[in-house]
């Protein structure tokens, strides 16, 4: 698949989802190419913007789109790697903030 | 002070750390980055545990500019931190 296939895939799911994917779309497309390169990987899409464990059970959590999306939106508008927004966001009518790790630290790779 | 030692730990497939890099290349400032992604065994480890002693988040990217240490791409700690070195 490609970053463009993708994209419209994702896009139309947070749509449907009600949420957005962020409207820089350079930066998405750097997403995509990243969920694709750790799902070439690892054989799941782990977050690209997280330390892999390369272990679809250890990873399930931050298999994207990972469990700390929907709270990351609800509290910041957006997601930890800014992929899912909030319509909100999108339109500026909040402010953009650096999302902190939501993931437990036991859970993260340390290693 | 002169041009601070910069040193950048990332992830190969983190767009953050790609804009991170990105800014630091159109500003002309040569840095050292580390993909932790690609590394493994016992390199990987010896430079987690060297993030994880700047950074106990382990997130990325993580970035050192002279003694100041900036978790994320934010341009405006990020120019903060290399205006305090200059």
């Amino acid at each position: 698949m490609t970053p463009e296939q993708l994209y419209d895939i994702l896009a139309a799911y947070a749509r449907s989802q009600g949420i957005r994917l962020n409207k820089d779309k350079e930066l998405v497309m750097d997403i995509m190419r990243g969920l694709l390169t750790n799902e070439q990987r690892y054989g799941y899409r782990s977050c690209p913007c997280r330390l892999s464990w390369g272990d679809r059970e250890k990873d399930k959590d931050i298999s994207c789109p990972c469990v700390y999306r929907d709270p990351d939106i609800k509290e910041y508008g957006s997601c930890y790697c800014e992929l899912y927004v909030s319509p909100e966001w999108n339109e500026e009518k909040i402010e953009h903030r650096q999302v902190p790790e939501r993931r437990p630290k036991e859970k993260r790779r340390m290693i | 002070m002169g041009k601070p030692k910069i040193r950048l730990f990332t992830l190969s497939t983190c767009s953050h750390c790609n804009k991170t890099k990105k800014f630091f290349q159109d500003n002309g400032i040569d840095v050292e980055f580390t993909d932790v992604d690609l590394l493994s065994g016992p390199e990987r480890e010896k430079i987690v545990e060297e993030v994880r002693k700047l950074n106990p988040d382990v997130s990325f990217p993580t970035i050192c500019i002279g003694d100041t240490i900036v978790v994320g791409f934010n341009e405006e700690r990020i120019r903060k931190a290399l205006e305090a070195c200059a």
